[in-house]
C-alpha cells in the first residue's frame, strides 16, 4: 500500500464486508413462523441468499419475522426500499424469489401479480 | 461467494472470556454447521464491549440484539429461535436494574447512552486481529494524512492545539512533550508506549489493546513521524497476555501491507515497532524505571532532568506516551484539532476511559467526555450501589489517587478539579465504596500495595511507606496511639516532597484524602477502638440480642464452639474464644446476631 487510493480501496472492500452493521439499504423479510417453515420458508430463504450472492448485491439486509395471520399465503416474502412502502409477496416458491429480486430488489418494479398486501408507514 | 446475511459478534475481551465466551463461541460454531447455517451467519470475535459485568456478550446483526450472560446451554436456542426462525430470546436480553424493562438493542442502554464513546468507538465492534475491520472504520487515515500532506511541525501544532494530556496520570500536555523531543538534538530518537498498567482496578489500557491494538499502533507511527522517530517500543505487562498477542498479529498485520516499514505512502518515513514485556513491577510504569527495564536493567528510577525528551532510550531523545493518550491521536489527526478542542472542558479536552469496579452494579468500562460529574458515571452509567446499600466514597487514581466522599459527588471530572480536592485523574480507576468499607481499611489496603511495589531506591518511600503502614496496622488492630494521626500526617509531608519518583511522591495520598474526608472513623479507631463500618475484624464483636429464639443454629456453625446456650434460652458468645469469623450471623434464621 502506496498511496492514500491504495488506502481508500482497500477501506471500501472492507466495507462492503461489514455493512449489515450498518442500518440502512434495503430489507427483504421472510416469514418464519411454523406456518412460513411448513410451506418452505427455510427453502426459500436459501434461494434469496444464493441469488443475491450470485448477483454480488451489496447493502441488502434480508431477515426473518414470525407469523403475520396470512398463513394460507405462505411462504411471504417482504421488500422493504427506502422511503417505500413495505411490499408483502404471498406463495413464494424458491423460482418467484429470481423474479422478486431482479425485478424489485434490483429495479424497484413491483410485481403486482405476487403481491399480497402493502404497508404504508 | 456466499451471501452473509447475519454477523454474530461474541466479545472475546478478558473479561468475557474468563466468564465462558470461548465456550460459547465453540457451542455456536458446532450449533450452526449443524442446521447447515455456517455458511450464511459469520462469527465475528471482538474485544470488550466495556459492560463487562454482564458477559459473556453477544450481539446479532442485521438487528443489533444485545444478548447478555450467555452461556453454552443458551446456543441451542440462541440459534433455533433467532438465527433461524428471526424470534428475539427475550430471556437473555439485559435488564435495566431500576425498571426492570428489557432492552432489546445495544445502543438503547443505559450504561452506553451518557457515554461519548471515541478512544473505545471500535472495540467490542471489529474483530481486533482483522486489520481490515479497522481499515473499513477510517483506520490510517490520520497515518496516510499526516505523512502526505503535513509537515512534522503540522502534526506537532496539531496535538499542541488539540489540548490533549496525557491519559497516565499526570495530565501534561501531549504536544509540548513531542515538541520537546522533536527539538532536542539527536541523530536517533524513539517513541515508547506505556502500556504497564498497574494499578488495583484499572484495565482501560488493556482493553484498548486487545480490542483496537491498530489505533495505539497509528498513533505512535505519527508521533514517530512527528518528532523524527523511526523505531517505538511497545512496554506492555506481561500479565496481558492477550493484549501482546493481538499486538503481535496488528504488527505483523501493518507490516504486510506496508503501513509499518519502509518509505511509509511512499513520503520516505520509515517506522518500525518493537514489543517489550515487563515483569510486572509497578515502579516500570514511572517513565525513567520504564526505559531502565527495556534496556536491560534493573526497573529502578533516576532523578530527572534530564527528562527522557532530552535523553531517554539508550541516552537518545525520546518520547514517551500512554496507550490511551496515543490512541487519542487518529482522530486529532483526522477531524482536526478544533473538533477535538470543543469536547470537554477548558482545560481538560476530549474523553476519559474510566474502569469502574468495586461495589457498583455495572463493573465495566465507560468513556465519557471530560468534566462530566462524578454522579453521572456512578449512577446513571455504573447503575448505582448493588445490594441497596449507600455509597460512602469513590477512590479515584488508584493507589496515586484519592477518595471522593458523597458531597463531593457533582464535582466535574477533569484534571485540575480532581488535584483541588486532593484526588487526582490518575489513570482513570474508580474503585466504589459502599457503607460497609472501612476507610482505614482503605488506605491500609492501597498503601500495601504501594509499598511492596516500593524499589527500594531512596530512603523515604523504601523506609516511609513501611513505617507508615506499621502506623495503619496497629490502627486497624485497635492499637493506636494519640499522636498517631498526626505521626501519619507528618509523614506523609516529608515522603511527599523527598522521594525519588512518582510512585513514592504519590503514595501517600490514600491517607490523607482519606483522613481529609474521614478523619472521624481514624479517631474513631483510636479512641473509641471502633470500626464504624464494622470491617476492621480485631474491633468487631458479635452478640446475640433478645430475637434469640434458641435454635441452636449458631452454637452449631461456631468453628471455634465460642457459643453457649439452652435449647429455647437466649444464647451468648465469648468475646475471649469468638475469632470473629462471622459463622454464625450467617446462619441465624431470626437475623438475631449483631455485628458491631
Amino acid at each position: 500500500m502506496k498511496t492514500i487510493e491504495d488506502l481508500k480501496r482497500m477501506r471500501e472492500k472492507f466495507q462492503a464486508e461489514n455493512n449489515l452493521r450498518q442500518a440502512g439499504g434495503i430489507e427483504v423479510i421472510v416469514g418464519m413462523g411454523t406456518c412460513g417453515i411448513a410451506a418452505g420458508a427455510r427453502e426459500v430463504m436459501s434461494a434469496i441468499l444464493e441469488e443475491i450472492a450470485r448477483r454480488n448485491l451489496q447493502n441488502v439486509t434480508v431477515r426473518q419475522t414470525g407469523c403475520i395471520g396470512m398463513c394460507e399465503q405462505e411462504v411471504l416474502v417482504d421488500v422493504v426500499r427506502p422511503g417505500e412502502p413495505r411490499i408483502t409477496y404471498g406463495k413464494v416458491t424458491a423460482d418467484g424469489v429470481k423474479k422478486i429480486i431482479g425485478e424489485h430488489v434490483v429495479n424497484g418494479r413491483i410485481i403486482e401479480e405476487m403481491v399480497v398486501g402493502k404497508i404504508a408507514d | 461467494m456466499q451471501y452473509i446475511r447475519s454477523h454474530v459478534l461474541i466479545c472475546a475481551g478478558t473479561g468475557c472470556t474468563a466468564s465462558g465466551a470461548k465456550k460459547v463461541e465453540t457451542a455456536l460454531r458446532e450449533e450452526l454447521a449443524k442446521r447447515g447455517l455456517e455458511k450464511e451467519i459469520k462469527i465475528v470475535e471482538t474485544g470488550c464491549h466495556g459492560f463487562c459485568e454482564a458477559g459473556p456478550l453477544v450481539i446479532v446483526y442485521p438487528e443489533g440484539t444485545f444478548y447478555v450472560r450467555v452461556k453454552e446451554e443458551d446456543v441451542p436456542e440462541l440459534v433455533e429461535s433467532h438465527l433461524y426462525k428471526g424470534r428475539i430470546v427475550e430471556r437473555l436480553l439485559y435488564r435495566e436494574p431500576v425498571t426492570h424493562a428489557s432492552v432489546p438493542n445495544y445502543k438503547d442502554l443505559s450504561f452506553y447512552k451518557k457515554q461519548q464513546r471515541m478512544v473505545l468507538a471500535n472495540c467490542g465492534h471489529i474483530n481486533p486481529e482483522i486489520i481490515g475491520d479497522y481499515i473499513a472504520n477510517g483506520g490510517y487515515e490520520a497515518l496516510a494524512k499526516a505523512l502526505t500532506s503535513m509537515s512534522r511541525t503540522d502534526v506537532v501544532n496539531e496535538v499542541k492545539k488539540s489540548g490533549l494530556r496525557g491519559r497516565g496520570g499526570g495530565g501534561f500536555p501531549t504536544g509540548m512533550k513531542w515538541e520537546f523531543t522533536q527539538k532536542a538534538a539527536g541523530d536517533k530518537k524513539y517513541v515508547v508506549c506505556n502500556a504497564d498498567e498497574g494499578d488495583p482496578g484499572a484495565f482501560m489500557d488493556r482493553s484498548v489493546l486487545e480490542g483496537d491494538p491498530h489505533r495505539v499502533i497509528e498513533g505512535m507511527a505519527i508521533c514517530g513521524y512527528a518528532i523524527g522517530a523511526e523505531e517505538g517500543y511497545v512496554y506492555v505487562r506481561a500479565e496481558y497476555p492477550l493484549a501482546i498477542k493481538r499486538l503481535r498479529i496488528a504488527i505483523e498485520q501493518a507490516e504486510e501491507l506496508g503501513l509499518l516499514g519502509d518509505n511509509i505512502f511512499n513520503s520516505g518515513f520509515n517506522f518500525r515497532l518493537k514489543i517489550k514485556e515487563g515483569a510486572g513491577a509497578f515502579v516500570c510504569g514511572e517513565e525513567t524505571a520504564l526505559l531502565a527495564s527495556i534496556e536491560g536493567k534493573r526497573g529502578m528510577p533516576r532523578p530527572r532532568p534530564p527528562f527522557p525528551a532530552i535523553s531517554g532510550l539508550w541516552g537518545k531523545p525520546t518520547n514517551i506516551n500512554n496507550v490511551e493518550t496515543l490512541a487519542n491521536i487518529p482522530q486529532i489527526i483526522v477531524k482536526g484539532a478544533e473538533w477535538y478542542a470543543g469536547i470537554g472542558t477548558e482545560k481538560s479536552k476530549g474523553t476519559k476511559v474510566f474502569a469502574l469496579t468495586g461495589r457498583i452494579n455495572h463493573t465495566g468500562l465507560a468513556e465519557v467526555p471530560m468534566g462530566i460529574s462524578m454522579r453521572e458515571i456512578i449512577f446513571d452509567i455504573g447503575g448505582g450501589i448493588p445490594g441497596g446499600k449507600k455509597f460512602k466514597a469513590v477512590q479515584i487514581g488508584g493507589p496515586s489517587g484519592g477518595c471522593l466522599p458523597e458531597e463531593l459527588l457533582d464535582l466535574p471530572v477533569d484534571y485540575d478539579s480532581l488535584i483541588a480536592v486532593g484526588a487526582m485523574m490518575g489513570s482513570g480507576g474508580l474503585v466504589v465504596m459502599d457503607e460497609t468499607t472501612c476507610m482505614v481499611d482503605l488506605a491500609k489496603f492501597f498503601l500495601t500495595f504501594t509499598q511492596a511495589e516500593s524499589c527500594g531506591k531512596c530512603t523515604p518511600c523504601r523506609e516511609g511507606t513501611m513505617r507508615m503502614l506499621e502506623i495503619l496496622n496497629r490502627i486497624t488492630e485497635g492499637n493506636g496511639r494519640d499522636g498517631d494521626i498526626e505521626l501519619l500526617e507528618e509523614m506523609s509531608r516529608n515522603i511527599k516532597t523527598t522521594a525519588l519518583c512518582g510512585l513514592g511522591q504519590t503514595a501517600p495520598n490514600p491517607v490523607l484524602s482519606t483522613l481529609r474526608y474521614f478523619r472521624h472513623e481514624y479517631e474513631a479507631h483510636i479512641h473509641d477502638k471502633r470500626c464504624p463500618a464494622g470491617a476492621c475484624s480485631a474491633l468487631t464483636g458479635y452478640s446475640v440480642t433478645e430475637l434469640c429464639k434458641g435454635c441452636g443454629l449458631c452454637k452449631k456453625a461456631c468453628p471455634v464452639e465460642a457459643i453457649s446456650g439452652e435449647v429455647k434460652g437466649r444464647h451468648n458468645i465469648n468475646q475471649e474464644t469468638c475469632v470473629k469469623c462471622g459463622a454464625c450471623i450467617a446462619k441465624c434464621p431470626f437475623k438475631a446476631i449483631i455485628k458491631g
